[in-house]
Parts: structure tokens; sequence; C-alpha cells
């Protein structure tokens, strides 16, 4: 019997704090089971820094600059299935607190008034992304295919529902698997 | 003989007057809701709970139950329908569930989970709305208002306070206090109120008393709150 | 200055008998004496009439025309319904303010003038048309811009402006039974009174009458319910809210057939056993409001109005005048009452329906305008009479505001049953490629419905009938529509709260040049979930003008579309521009491809 073609991954932090990749790494020894089902391309774990063709995208965070859409893009254009993994993907979350503070006030509060600064500057070095008025869910730049809830998502979420996904089965969460928090 | 109507094709005993929400929490059926609360006067405004009345849509809050009506309400369309209302209520105020004092025992939360909504989908609004933390005891969070006006009918009806309100119209709507200064503090709340405590989500919410529960005991934590009994919801005792 | 020094809120409260239930009426007042509702005029009010604050919060902030900051010795409203922009408000508003160096929605410098926009005001065949201060002035031009602005310049109050800029002309072009023929007032009770009670209601029943409102229900029926249901007391309420964009035939009654609606209530008082009756008329009819007062007046001393009418012992009932203030919605009948009881115009859960329980939670019968006027004809002439004009199903005739692209814009009466077609001719809209009949919550028909007849068995209306030529678009009809309806959502209810608002923005979104396949979905989808779970008339229509366009003029939104798959929610590239200013930053990552 010949082995199933793996499926390949993609997975990126955008505005977001890692703690979702971290809980993708939570899934522990059924890892190992999962490598053997899927491939990763880019992603924080594999070290390749630009998204070529894959079966799964896997987006953690808002988008708050325009670096973050160039990725989002990038991801969105090369990936077959993109999903929107946590709270901040899917709401904003926690960045999108800012979004009723005046992006004016956010620059000053972090250049110039900042603990610790002095004389501080507003940079304008084109290497920064530029942020945006206020942090958005990737769903509001780009088509997502699925949203995986939860912040993060427990591990047996993103197990169970790449594990569905692998085997073509619609993902489905069992109760205990879906929470916001 | 006890008079009966059907839901989703189960034979359900009501009394005269009931509505359709009444009659089925007596019979402990679950009809999805946020406004409705056993011991406030109907409101219907959330529309959660909107059900078949015999091939018209209508709240089952409100609408009373009649002799022999075929009513459905756990139908594929009109959970749908369901999960946008709750979708609409996501987006128009700012929910950040993972910063909540309420998640676990939020209402507005439980019923999104019951209804299976993996995301808000719509456009987010991100209204500017104020939080008030005038009140020594009580924090009125109002990005998580769903203005279903529990809290209004709890002080006017119960506690006979008037301390809230609704301000505004359409997307406009808010939650209003009764003070000239527009602060809690400024009004006669007191935290031992029934306003202070009805609220289904984290928007009145008493201060010091955030994430006391650990993740997992909490409320809807591994109960889905179509089995989480509400005190009230059943029927008194006939006899 | 503080409220306290220019109104006097003490006679205010005293003229409308301390009730809070006249809080509308008493917040109107205070609002046209000192020009704002100031934060203290609140907590005054709350003393005056001994209710919480909060309540009369609720009220203050829920209509439009109220408002705690300063409009200025002179508020300007420019009608906005897609009428008054095709006959080219816009460029006319942009003119006048610039005239008078002013931007809209911000008071002026010297804290003299207040522009903003307003829905339609009920001048739809007079467009563009403004109020003043609450007065309506129709027809603008440059030339009567210039005037308004000298005027202002010169600071002249609004009693000493030209009275021909007030001028509203009926524009009746087509006379019928109800507007045609002279009427002596007291005829219709006359015969009413020597028929008794029971017999006028069976006149009205054999009349077949249906209500003029939109609904069409039976007149007859309601009036019997109302009749039969028990109660302290039994009222007459008459809905002059005529909100719905593009109407303006219940002006024209109010203006020159007076008589008929108040005579045509009191035959109705005298069916139900009510002895107060009260005209809920809409705030930007304000200009009418003296001049209905004094048609009051004299019926009163014509023995019409008052103790025992035509002599008739122990029929006693009058008529008081309620003003709106802003809100579409309270034309729906149980949001007018409670904005009758001093309340925001929230449509209440029903059954019960005001026939039982209405106004103050007694018997009320809630009727248009135009049912009151026909009920009087009816009562004069009899309900064989009136039952021979019309269609079987529809009879009587019917008043129809004509506006839009046609030569003779008006007031038209015919009878049921008459065919689009035929209007156009009459109205001569020769060029006319769609009609939207019984305004934005009606229907719209293309020019392949023409044949379609105004009945309640085809196109029921409530009287707006829009014509739009070929040049038009009808895209940016069903956004002003959108606009309407978001802005007129009273937010009681989540799925129009909530999705009127996120209809606008697609709507928004396509203008801009940046929809997609999936935002036509979208919209679909809201309005599924708006017919069906929305609370009141108001959000189960509020999409309709979306659906029916994109259904009949699919051309006019598929032009729009950017792509077929996907665009963004928001303007990518316009999203960087406050940080771009804020890092002088201009280079190429300093913007985003929005393609
Ligand atoms: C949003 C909405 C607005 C309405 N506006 C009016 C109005 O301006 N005038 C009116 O007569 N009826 C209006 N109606 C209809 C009234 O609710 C009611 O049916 C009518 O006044 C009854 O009178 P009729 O039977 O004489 O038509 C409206 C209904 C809705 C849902
Ligand atoms: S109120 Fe409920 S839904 Fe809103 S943020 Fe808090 S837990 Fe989440
Ligand atoms: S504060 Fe809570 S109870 Fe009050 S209206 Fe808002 S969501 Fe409802
Ligand atoms: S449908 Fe709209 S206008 Fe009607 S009750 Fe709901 S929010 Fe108010
Ligand atoms: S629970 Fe019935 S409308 Fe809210």
């Amino acid at each position: 019997m010949t082995e199933p073609k793996k499926l390949k991954v993609a997975t990126c932090s955008l505005a977001g704090c890692f703690g979702c990749h971290m809980s993708l790494l939570d899934i522990d020894e059924k890892l190992f089971e999962l490598v053997k089902v899927v491939e990763f391309d880019r992603s924080p774990i594999t070290d390749i820094k630009h998204c070529g063709p894959c079966d799964i995208g896997i987006v953690e965070g808002g988008v708050c600059n325009a670096e973050n859409v160039h990725v989002l893009k990038e991801f969105r254009r090369n990936c077959r299935i993109l999903v929107a993994m946590g709270a901040c993907a899917i709401t904003g979350g926690i960045p999108a607190w800012r979004n009723n503070v005046d992006l004016w006030d956010c620059f000053q509060e972090v250049y110039s008034y900042g603990i610790g600064l002095e004389n501080g500057q507003i940079p304008n070095d084109p290497e920064l992304p530029l942020p945006f008025d206020k942090v958005h869910p990737i769903n509001e730049v780009v088509r997502i295919d699925y949203f995986l809830p939860g912040c993060p998502p427990p591990a047996d979420a993103i197990w169970k529902f790449l594990t569905d996904l692998a085997a073509g089965r619609e993902p489905k969460l069992d109760y205990d698997m879906l929470h916001y928090d | 003989m006890t008079k009966t109507f059907t839901l989703d094709g189960k034979v359900i005993p009501f009394e005269e007057g009931e509505t359709i929400m009444e009659a089925a929490a007596a019979a402990g059926v679950y009809i999805p809701h946020l406004c409705h609360h056993p011991e406030f006067k109907p409101h219907g405004s959330c529309k959660l709970c909107t059900v078949n009345i015999g091939g018209r849509l209508g709240a089952a809050c409100t609408n009373r139950a009649a002799e022999d009506m075929a009513v459905e309400s756990e139908t594929e369309a009109l959970n749908a329908d369901r999960r946008a209302l709750t979708q609409m209520l996501f987006v128009e105020g700012n929910h950040v569930c993972p910063s909540c004092e309420k998640s676990g025992n939020c209402q507005l939360q439980a019923v999104a989970y019951h209804l299976g909504m993996l995301t808000p989908h719509f456009t987010h609004f991100y209204p500017a709305r104020d939080v008030d933390a005038s009140h020594p005891d009580v924090l009125l969070e109002r990005n998580r208002c769903i203005l279903c006006e529990l809290c209004v009918r709890a002080s006017r009806d119960v506690d006979g306070k008037n301390v809230f309100g609704i301000g505004g119209r359409g997307i406009k709507a808010r939650l209003i206090v009764n003070s000239a200064s527009g602060r809690l503090a400024d009004t006669n709340l007191s935290v031992t109120d029934r306003a202070a405590e009805v609220c289904p989500t984290g928007a009145i919410i008493r201060k010091r008393h955030g994430f006391t529960v650990p993740i997992g005991k909490r409320l809807y934590d591994h109960h889905d709150i179509a089995e989480v009994p509400v005190a009230g919801m059943e029927r008194p005792k006939r006899d | 200055m503080s409220a306290q020094d220019v109104c006097d809120l003490p006679g205010i409260v005293a003229r409308w008998h301390h009730d809070p239930a006249n809080l509308v009426q008493i917040l109107r007042e205070v609002q046209d004496s000192c020009g704002t509702i100031p934060s203290d005029t609140l907590d005054r009010l709350a003393k005056l009439l001994d209710v919480p604050r909060v309540r009369i919060e609720s009220t203050a902030s829920f209509y439009a025309f109220f408002h705690a900051e300063s409009h200025g010795a002179y508020e300007i409203l420019f009608s906005d319904n897609i009428i008054d922009r095709m006959a080219g408000k816009e460029a006319l508003k942009q003119y006048f303010c610039e005239r008078l160096w002013l931007e809209p929605r911000k008071l002026s410098e010297d804290g003299l003038v207040y522009v903003d926009d307003t829905a339609d005001i009920g001048l739809a065949d007079q467009a563009p048309a403004m109020l003043v201060n609450g007065y309506a002035i129709p027809s603008l031009d440059k030339a009567r811009l210039d005037l308004v602005a000298e005027l202002i310049r010169a600071r002249k109050p609004l009693a000493e402006w030209p009275p021909m800029l007030f001028e509203i002309p009926d524009n009746l072009r087509k006379p019928g039974p109800l507007t045609g023929e002279a009427f002596a007032p007291g005829a219709a009770l006359k015969a009413a009174l020597s028929r008794g009670a029971e017999t006028t209601l069976a006149e009205i029943d054999a009349s077949n009458l249906r209500g003029r409102g939109g609904a069409g229900f039976k007149t007859a029926v309601k009036w019997a319910s109302c009749r039969k249901a028990e109660g302290e007391a039994h009222y007459v309420v008459c809905n002059a809210d005529e909100g719905e964009p593009g109407t303006f035939k219940d002006r024209v009654l109010l203006a020159s057939h007076a008589d008929l609606v108040f005579e045509g209530m009191t035959v109705c008082a005298r069916v139900i056993g009510a002895r107060q009756g009260l005209l809920y008329l809409r705030g930007e009819y304000r200009n009418l409001l003296e001049k209905l007062k004094s048609v009051l007046a004299g019926r009163r001393e014509a023995g019409l109005l008052g103790r025992n009418i035509l002599g008739e012992q122990g029929f006693d009932f009058d008529i008081e005048i309620h003003l709106g203030a802003g809100a579409y919605i309270c034309g729906e009948e149980s949001a007018l009452i409670e904005s009758l009881e001093g309340k925001p115009g929230k449509p209440r859960n029903r059954p019960p329906f005001p026939d039982r329980c209405g106004y103050r939670n007694q018997p009320t019968v809630v009727n248009n305008v135009e049912t009151f006027a026909c009920a009087a004809k009816i009562a004069e002439k009899g309900g064989a009479w009136f039952a021979s004009l019309g269609t079987p199903q529809s009879a009587g005739s019917k008043l129809i505001s004509i506006s839009g692209d046609c030569k003779r814009p008006g007031v038209y009466e015919y009878p049921f049953g008459v065919s689009v077609r035929q209007i156009l001719i009459d109205c001569g809209a020769e060029d006319a490629h769609a009609v939207q009949v019984s305004g934005p919550s009606g229907t719209c028909i293309s020019f392949r419905e023409f044949d379609r007849r105004i009945a309640f068995e085809d196109l029921a209306t409530a009287g707006a009938f829009m014509v739009f030529s070929r040049e038009r678009d009808m895209f940016e009809v069903a956004r002003n529509f959108t606009h309407f309806f978001a802005h007129e959502s009273c937010g009681f209810c989540t799925p129009c709260r909530v999705g009127t608002s996120l209809l606008r923005n697609i709507m928004d979104k396509l203008a801009a040049g940046k929809g997609s396949a999936y935002d036509m979905n979208e919209m679909k989808h809201i309005m599924h979930v708006l017919r069906g779970t929305a609370h009141c008339g108001l959000g189960h229509t509020a999409a309709n003008p979306v659906v029916q366009t994109m259904e009949k003029f699919p051309d006019a939104y598929e032009k729009r579309l950017k792509r077929l798959d996907f665009e963004p929610a928001f303007d990518l590239d316009g999203a960087l521009q406050t940080a771009r200013l804020i890092t002088g930053r201009d280079d190429e990552w300093a913007h985003l491809d929005n393609d």
C-alpha cells in the first residue's frame, strides 16, 4: 500500500502572540502522528520565508499593518484552504483593543512619552511596517475557508481540525473544543 | 383536559396566557434566547427565540401558545438565522472574550457555542463605547452590552429604581444611566440590586469578583446552555 | 445663556397638564423656544414631571429633531430623498454652504447656522426642499438659497422672512371624489347621527373601505373590534406621520381638506364611543400646525367638536394635535402610540393590537389621514356609492403622490385599478424606466411591469410613486434607501438595528467600486434574516430596495463589482493614511495596492 500524499501546510503569525502556535506544538506526541500526514512549508517551525503552493494555510493573528496584508495575501494566493486560527485572526482579539484609541496617541505613547524615552522621535524608516487605523480580523482582508476559534484553540481542537481536513471530512469541533477564550 | 400544542412534533402542555417560551421551558425544552428571563416581562428584542409558528416566524418569548398550534424550533434554517443574529450581536459591540471576566459564564457566548458559531462573520463595527468604572462595586462595560434591557427591566420592575435605560436609536442605541453626570456612581444602584446581577453578558459585573472560577469549572465550560437549568424557568407546581 | 433664561419650562409643562405622557410635545416646545434641549433641562423636567431622568433622556435622545448641542439661530436641514438628489440637492447644499462659509454638521463659527440632511420631508413634488427651524421651504434653486443666505446674514428672525419662501402649492393635478368635490363641514356627521352609530358602521362595512396607510386592513373590522372592546376610554388616532419617502398626499389633504379628515375622525368617535381624538402630525409638517388648529377652533365654534356635538346629548369629542420629532418609525401604529405616550417610538409587541390595547392601554382606532377622509365621504354619501368605485377588492379612490422624472409631479386621485402606464402618461413621464411604488418599503417595478395596476390585489400602495428615467442609476436609488432605513431603524431588535447598518455599509462599499459577488451574497443573506426575524414592518422591508433592484436591474450592480470573488471589507490603502501623516512616509511600503 502506498503512503497517501502528505498535506502541505504553511502557518504564520500576524498580529498575534504566538500563543496559537504554542498550542499547535502542544499537540505533543500527536505531532509525530501529524507529521506522518502533513508536511510543513513556511512556518515558524521551519524557517521557510515565503509560502509556496500549499494545501492548507493556517493564520494566527489579525491584520494590524501593511506587512500583515502582504503575508496574508501570499497565503491566500498559495493555499488551497485558508484557516483563521484563534481569537485574534477571527475577531481582531486583544490587539483590537487599540481600535478606539487614536493612532496618533498610540504613536505618541510608544515613541514620545514611553517610559525610558528621551527626545523620542516617531520613526519614518521604510523597513517598519506601517500600522492601520484599526486592527482587523483576517476575513476582512481575504476570503477565509475555515475558522478555528479559541485563545488559543485547544491542542485537541487543532488536532481534530487538521485530521478531519486531512481525512477529507468537514471539520467538526466537539462542545469542549469550542471556546472563544 | 390541559391544552397542548406541538413543538418540533413533541406535545407541550400549556396554561392559558403562557407564551411558547414559558410552556417549552416548563416542559424542559430549550429554545435559544437572550433577552428573555422568566422573572421579567417579555421583551422580544433579541429575536434569538424566533420559531416557526404554523408557517409564520415569530418570537417564542412574546407569542402566546395556542391550542393545537404547530411550532418548529430546532430546524437547520432557524438555527442558521439565530447564528446570524448572534453574529450581529458580536460585531456590533466589542467582545474580547479572552479578556472578559464573564467568559465561561456568559450567555451570549454560550448561545454562540450552542449554535456552533465559529466566527462573528460580519464586518466588525468596532464602535467607540464608554466603560464606566465610577461605581465602587459595579463595573459597566458598554462594549459588551447587547441591549437586551434585562437590567432596565430589573431596575424598574424589581428594584423600583430606574437606574438603566436605552438612549439613542438604531445602531447608535446605547445603555444610559439615571444620573445627570451619566456616571453609574451618581445613581442609586446598589450591588445587591437585581439589576446588578441580571446581565447575561459581561456588561454589568461585580468588581473584585472577576476570574474567580478557574477555567474548566465555569458554568458553560462543559455544559451546553441548553442543558444548564435556569432558576425560575420551570413552571411553578400547579394544583 | 442657560435654557432657563429663554424657555419657560414650568409654563410648557403646565400647558401639557404635567403629564409625562406628553413628554414628546414638551420636549418639542423646549427645543422650539430655546433651540436645544440641554442636559440641565432634562433634570428639571424630571423634577417637574416627577419621572426618572433616564426616561426623559431615552425620549430626548431618540428623536432626530431633538439635540443637546446648539444648532445656532438657524438650523437648515436639506431633505435627502433620492428625488431631492436627482433635483440637484447635493450641489445646491454645497453652494449654500460655500456662500455662508459653512461645513455641514458643524455649527458656523459665529454660532449662527447649522446645516445637515434630514429624511424626506414630504415635498418630493417640489424637490429639492429643506427645513429652516422646522419650517419647510420647497423648490430650492440658487436664487432662493441666495435669498435665504442673505436673510441669515442679516439675522432676520424667521417670522420676518418673505412668506413666499414658505408657500407650498398643493399641486393637485387630478381631483377625485375626496379632493375634487366641495365638502360642507358637518354634512357627514349629520348623516351619521341620523343613521346612528351601528348603521354608520354598517355603511363603512358596505363601502369595503380598506386602510390607506399601506397595510390595507379593512376599516370596518378595526372599528367594530374597537367598538366592542372594553376600556375606561376609547381613542381615535389619526396617523399623519407620512414618513415614507416620496409620499405627500396626506400633506395636501391636511392643507386643503382638513375638515374632511377631522370629520372622519369624529364619525369614528361616534361609532366607537370615543371622547378624545389625536392627530399625530409629523414634525416636518410643522408649518400646517396653526392652520389645523384654526380649523379645529372653527369646528368647535360650529358645534362639530366639543360637547353635545350637533346638539346630540352626550356626544362629546375633541381633537388634540401632537407633533412628531423626526422619526419615520413613529408611523408604525404602535410606535406612534408609544410616541403619543411620551416614549421613544419603538413598536410594541403585538398582539394585543391597538383596537384592544392602544393609547394609554385603551381601545384605540389608528387610521391614516386618507382613510378618515374616505370615512367622512362614506358617512355622507353611503357605502354603496364608495364600493361602486375602484375594483371589487379595492373600493374607492386612491391619492397618489407623484414625483421624480415627470413633467407634472403632484397629487393625483385615481379610482383603484388604474394602470401604472396610465399614470405615467398622465403625469408626463414618457421616459420612465422604473417606478418605486409606495416608497422604499414598497415595490420597485421596471418598465416591463408598467401594465400592473394600483390595487391591493396587485400593487398595494400608501401613495408614493417615484418615477425614474432611463438615465437614473437604480443602484444609487437603492443605496439612498438603505441609508434611510439605517437612519430610521429604532434599534429595538437585533436584525434591524445591526442589519440595516450592515446593508448600508455594503452598499457604500459597492458605491466606492470595491464590491464583489461575496458582498452581493452577503446582502441577500442579511435580507433573509431581516425578513424573517425583524420585529416590525420597517425591518421586514428594509432590504426590499436592494433585493428588488438587484433582481430587476442587475447591470446597475454588476458594473460596480470590482471582481467576482472577494474584496476587503475596508479600504486597505486608505486605512494607512493616518499612519502616513504621522510618520511623514510616502515610500513604496507605506502604500498598499488595493488590487
Ligand atoms: C415603518 C412603518 C411606517 C409606517 N408609516 C405610516 C405612516 O406614515 N402613515 C400611515 O398612515 N401608516 C403608516 N404605517 C402603517 C401603520 O402602522 C398602520 O397600519 C396605519 O396607520 C393604519 O391605518 P389604515 O388602516 O388607515 O391604513 C407604517 C407602518 C410601518 C411598519
Ligand atoms: S460578554 Fe460574553 S461574549 Fe462578550 S466578551 Fe465577554 S464573554 Fe465574550
Ligand atoms: S447591560 Fe447587560 S442587561 Fe443591561 S442591556 Fe446591556 S446586556 Fe442587557
Ligand atoms: S424592525 Fe427595526 S424599526 Fe422595527 S422594531 Fe426592529 S429595530 Fe425597530
Ligand atoms: S428571547 Fe425572545 S426575542 Fe429575545
